[in-house]
């Protein structure tokens, strides 16, 4: 806990395992929860290096507004998910593809 | 005692996140999530970002997490008991993945970010974000306000029945 590797190796396994369930799952809601996952690695890091390295605290400044700007993008995209549905009745991202044909 | 606290929530972030990414149960991943969050709350906590730690609880697990869990009920029949979910090419998004995260490690874990300086000990951090907020970063305080207020009004267009 006195070391800044572990909070980085942490945040890079975070970070990978949203990836992993952005890239793979077809649902656009669990695809969301994956973009929350990477949110929340970058916010440790930052919190991280905050304390371990720059010791002020702009990197909780940078963390504050990556927490509104993930509350204002949940908003945002459930709206679109819900149009999604009334549209399709289903949120699978990979048949959402009417703009191809 | 604390160090042990330390590995525990650390390991509870890792395999609900894991659960998050791997789940076949739309729901079960959400209350993953919830672990996930709280998880991230209490490494708040050892970081000593007290503000970071309330916030963190306050809008992820009180606004987005009941967010989530509307937009899972709003989009599947809830007669249907199992809300199940599937993934596409999972071998090809695992070899991507493994090397995106080797890429990160090596290139983190060998640099000597800290050198020979001691960590940090913030007491009360909520003191200096306030300040920060209203004198340094006070044009992006101002611009995060407008940004929320469209997004309140973009979600509330969006989602009327009748565009």
């Amino acid at each position: 806990m006195d070391h800044l590797s572990s909070y980085l190796v942490l945040s890079a396994i975070l970070f990978s395992l949203g990836l992993y369930t952005v890239v793979t799952r077809r649902n656009a809601v669990a695809i969301l929860m994956g973009v929350e996952l990477i949110l929340n690695a970058a916010n440790i890091n930052f919190v991280a290096f905050s304390k371990f390295v720059t010791h002020n605290l702009d990197g909780h400044l940078m963390s504050v507004f990556i927490i509104m700007l993930a509350a204002a993008e949940a908003a945002v995209a459930l709206a679109i998910v819900l149009n999604l549905y009334n549209d399709r009745g289903h949120i699978n991202v990979d048949e959402a593809n009417a703009l191809k044909q | 005692m604390a160090d042990f606290i330390f590995w525990v929530i650390w390991a509870l972030i890792v395999a609900s996140a894991a659960l998050v990414a791997f789940g076949n149960n739309l729901i079960h991943s959400v209350f993953a999530l919830m672990g996930t969050f709280l998880g991230v709350a209490g490494i708040y906590i050892f970081l000593n970002a007290d503000f970071l730690a309330v916030t963190q609880i306050v809008v992820y697990v009180g606004g987005i997490l009941v967010l989530l869990v509307f937009g899972i009920m709003l989009t599947n029949q809830i007669s249907t008991a199992r809300i199940s979910q599937s993934s596409v090419q999972k071998v090809l998004g695992l070899v991507v993945v493994l090397g995106v995260a080797a890429i990160i490690l090596t290139a983190v874990l060998p640099h000597d970010w800290v050198g020979s300086t001691l960590p940090m000990e913030f007491t009360d951090t909520v003191t200096g974000i306030g300040n920060l907020l209203f004198t340094d970063y006070l044009i992006l305080f101002e611009i995060a306000s407008v940004l929320l207020l469209g997004a309140l009004i973009g979600a509330a267009t969006l989602a009327r029945k009748e565009l």
